[in-house]
């Protein structure tokens, strides 16, 4: 382990962290570069995702439109749901994890920093994997929840879904990896006298989702392998001529995908429950029941899945137990959105850019929230379900609700980060076209899809009274994609001549405000001593405890290599066998090298 | 949002396939219950926006104000609205479960029993009891309950007609149940709601509901073999010789009462008498008729029927033998 002499605050301050060329961050562990790769990656995808919502709205501008052929279409609205959730809106928020977790518990790094390389690589090259597709006969086109028997290989020959089973089980063994991760440096590497009631609200989301993760991504993993022999191998899991059964996919398909909404949407409840207190200078209200609430909606996530299942025909008891748990989960994420209010009420409110957005987040994830009690009702549901109406509910949630609360974060951190802020000026014109942008995208959708409008579909007729509301979202979409370019221009632009921000720009409470920004490689020259919950507000993070060594985990390319077996590999089931042996003797070797690497004192 | 509101709702026509004007039994118990909860909805809506404007206006920092007090919670604020949203959701659960009971329970008593079966991308409708087997157009007798049951010949399908009912999916190896009673004669529009592959999109159905004298006569007529209608005669003679020959039509059509009885594609027997091709996707009309044999991948890509490489002369001869089939 490299030794840190002398650790004398101020030293070498805002230039260690990221200092060295690009061979230190390929084999980086340091749990903040690889926050900011995850936070890239993801931005890129972002882009990526979104240049695809913008084809497919432009397809829809008006009835019989020919701009996208059927297949290409079919694609692109599949790819544009995997990468969204999967590779723009998960990393960023893992951004977030990896950034700010060990900071705000007072930590050097997380528990195991080149696992957490490792499961970098393993997202980026599943992500990557997929997206060649496009590369190599054309990207899977059965929707991001590839209802079975459309996947076998007689319904969508080539090689799509082959990269969708390849690419989603790389980048799923990463995030199950990384919930591993935070779980351990979480409950075990926290600052003495941090004590779990005390920990703040980001860190303790993060928690829950790592918990989420590893238990809803098996599922999921267990489908796509029984995917993959169906595809590969013959078999007949969801086969129904060779007695398999379609339904057992949309089963495991959903107890992965329900609780992967609330894995992306937890992060971002997250973060504005630590912009609100920040901007309104009073401690979040309720802070036990936001935290019990962030659990039991964890918790029940694992019990509604077959609310996606309602039109199946699993029977009247089954929809009814299922639209039961899912009107439950209303009562925590309202207890939620009051308390959050209710921290504001009595407040001294600052309209920061970060401010604005997490108001935002209340306000359109409560619109998601209702439409979400609407299809809780299995009967209104059968109406509403794989129709455009879903479509206007999730986008509330996840653009409305998780992309605000990113953004929120993104404008609250970027201090800590760089050390210098995002321009307030742009970021107030980002914040308010997105809410226009958004709005009149997704609220006409509510609409098209009460009105017999169903979801992925290339095309509609003219005289099903759908035009107007398309042409109106088609509008939308462009405008946020202006949004999005305006914040993309005003991250370049702050990155490099950004007003300097010190170590707590907004004042807020919690541990990483108390060191440098950007913070040194070694997060604290001394190890924050925490007596509350607040501790930059109440008593300070002192006093400094004696003396300490400062001992920092050497950079690696272990990781890098083991992924990229892991990679070749799974490419190998596309090519042939021996690459597939390749892949398995790089894994191997890679991880004999990563497990007897040599401590450097 | 409100302004919002009035610029979609005003951009409106008369919505044939709106789930919102509902033309059932079942889905008039639907919209009942959704507007319920549509009103409760709104009124969480105005109450949750209403605080946080309140919160965002009232308490905005003010120059030289002291710092807010910390306040860290009330039990009992915390109670209220924990309890508060419980109540309200039993005002949603309770009429949920009472409608969702109700449209679950099989129709007692007589029904006319339909079998429907999902292709990629078509509809086949039985008729078991009066021996009528047609495609893509289900013809319905008005207050007669229709008891369809759904089963699916490849994927995963999902039959709508939002005006008569919710959905319900076509699952391959399974049978499905959906039932209504229609109000009053009329066309019903829908179409398959689960993404079914290339064509899902184009994977339209009609209800046609008839008055119950008429839909008897339609029953009847179609029950009936393949009857050719007088007129036009030589075009439909070398039409049905490219059908029955070169054409290879009859390797997947049937059309009852002559040889053929191919089963991958729509029954024919009666099509001349349908009102559109391709399960909705265009007018049956001579010319579309002729267009869509000759290039049937042109009008409604990834469509399964064969490319039979026919001339224009043959396109048409055989869109005459077909528009006879009344």
């Amino acid at each position: 382990m490299a030794k840190i002499e002398a650790a004398v605050p101020g030293e070498g301050r805002g230039v260690s962290t990221y200092a060295g060329g690009v061979w230190s961050w390929i084999t980086t562990v340091d749990h903040k570069r690889i926050g900011i790769l995850y936070f890239v990656s993801g931005l890129v995808f972002f882009l990526v995702a979104g240049v695809e919502a913008m084809l497919i709205r432009l397809q829809l501008a008006a009835p019989g439109n020919t701009l996208l052929d059927p297949a290409t279409y079919n694609q692109l609205f599949t790819m544009h749901g995997l990468t969204m959730v999967l590779f723009a809106v998960m990393p960023i928020g893992a951004g977030f994890f990896n950034y700010l977790v060990p900071l705000q518990i007072g930590a050097r790094d997380v528990a195991f920093p080149r696992l957490n390389a490792f499961s970098y690589w393993l997202f980026l090259f599943g992500a990557l994997l997929l997206n060649s597709s496009f590369l190599f006969g054309g990207a899977p086109g059965a929707g991001w929840f590839a209802y079975a028997n459309l996947t076998s290989s007689q319904y969508s020959p080539g090689h799509g879904m082959d990269f969708y089973i390849l690419g989603l089980a790389l980048a799923g063994a990463g995030s199950i990896v990384a919930a591993l991760n935070f779980i351990v440096t979480i409950l075990n590497l926290r600052a003495p006298g941090l004590s779990m009631m005390r920990v703040p609200l980001f860190t303790w989301m993060t928690l829950v989702v790592s918990f989420l993760i590893i238990l809803a991504f098996p599922p999921f993993t267990i489908g796509i392998v029984f995917l993959l022999f169906d595809r590969m191998f013959g078999t007949f899991f969801f086969e129904p001529l060779g007695g398999g059964d379609p339904i057992l996919w949309q089963h495991l398909f959903w107890i992965f995908g329900h609780p992967e909404v609330y894995i992306v949407v937890l992060p971002a409840f997250g973060i504005i429950s630590e912009v609100i207190p920040t901007f309104s200078r009073k401690p979040l209200f309720g802070y036990p029941v936001v935290v019990y609430s962030g659990v039991l909606i964890g918790f029940l996530g694992f019990g509604v899945w077959a609310h996606h299942m309602f039109s199946v025909g699993l029977g009247p008891l089954a929809n009814s137990v299922f639209a039961g748990l899912t009107m439950l989960i209303a009562i925590p994420t309202g207890v939620k959105m009051f308390n959050w209010i209710a921290t504001m009420w009595g407040g001294a409110i600052r309209f920061r850019t970060a401010m604005l957005f997490a108001v935002g987040l209340i306000a359109m994830f409560t619109i998601g929230g209702l439409s979400g009690v609407m299809h809780s009702s299995p009967p209104a549901d059968l109406q509403q379900t794989d129709t455009y109406f879903v479509v206007a509910h999730f986008h509330y949630v996840l653009f409305g609700g998780t992309m605000l609360g990113l953004f929120s974060g993104m404008y609250y951190w970027f201090p800590k980060v760089t050390g210098r802020f995002l321009d307030e000026r742009l970021g107030k014109v980002h914040f308010w076209l997105t809410f226009i942008g958004i709005n009149l995208t997704f609220f006409p959708m509510h609409f098209a899809g009460l009105h017999g409008m169903p979801r992925r579909t290339f095309t509609y007729p003219a005289g099903l009274g759908f035009e107007g509301y398309n042409l109106t979202s088609t509008v939308g979409a462009g405008i946020t994609l202006v949004a999005v370019l305006v914040f993309l221009y005003n991250l370049i632009r702050s990155l490099r001549s950004g007003e300097p921000a010190g170590a707590n720009p907004w004042g807020g409470a919690t541990l990483e405000w108390s060191t440098s920004s950007p913070p040194p490689a070694h997060n604290f020259d001394r190890t924050p001593q925490v007596r509350s919950r607040d501790p930059l507000w109440n008593d300070g993070v002192g006093p400094p405890a004696a003396e300490e060594e400062i001992h920092m985990p050497n950079p690696s390319y272990w990781p890098l290599v083991v992924a990229g077996g892991a990679l070749t590999l799974a490419a190998g089931a596309l090519i042939g066998l021996p690459v597939v042996l390749l892949g398995a003797a790089v894994m191997v070797g890679g991880i004999y090298g990563w497990a007897f690497e040599p401590i450097h004192g | 949002m409100l302004s919002l509101v009035v610029l979609t709702a005003a951009c409106g026509g008369d919505f044939p396939q709106s789930s919102l004007r509902p033309q059932s039994d079942v889905a008039r118990s639907i919209d009942d219950l959704f507007r319920g909860i549509f009103w409760l909805a709104v009124g969480v809506f105005v109450v949750v926006e209403g605080a946080l404007l309140v919160a965002i206006v009232r308490f905005r920092e003010r120059p030289g104000a002291e710092r807010p007090k910390p306040v860290h919670g009330n039990t009992a604020l915390e109670v209220a609205w924990t309890i508060v949203p419980a109540v309200i959701l039993i005002f949603i659960g309770v009429p949920t479960m009472l409608t969702l009971w109700r449209i679950d329970r099989p129709p007692q008593g007589e029904a006319l029993r339909v079998e429907v079966v999902g292709h990629q991308w078509w509809w086949e409708f039985n008729y078991p009891d009066l021996g009528v087997t047609t495609a893509n157009e289900l013809h319905v007798p008005v207050g007669h309950t229709v008891d369809l049951r759904l089963r699916s010949d490849d994927v995963v399908h999902s039959f709508w007609v939002p005006r008569l009912a919710g959905k319900r999916d076509l699952v391959p190896g399974r049978e499905n149940q959906l039932w209504f009673t229609v109000d009053s004669a009329g066309v019903y529009p829908g179409q398959c709601a689960e993404f079914c592959g290339i064509a899902h999109a184009l994977m339209r159905v009609r209800v046609i509901a008839e008055e119950p004298d008429v839909f008897e006569r339609w029953a009847e007529l179609q029950s009936h073999d393949a009857v050719e209608e007088p007129g036009g005669e030589a075009l439909v003679e070398t039409g049905r010789s490219i059908f029955f020959g070169a054409g290879g039509c009859i390797s997947c059509h049937t059309i009852r009462g002559t040889p053929a009885a191919g089963v991958l594609g729509p029954d024919l027997t009666h099509v001349g008498s349908r009102s559109t091709i391709g399960a909705g996707v265009l007018r049956n009309t001579p010319t579309n008729m002729a267009s869509w044999v000759k290039e049937p991948h042109k009008v409604k890509k990834g469509n399964l029927m064969l490319d039979m490489g026919l001339s224009d002369e043959q396109a048409r001869d055989v869109a005459a033998y077909l528009g006879s089939l009344k």
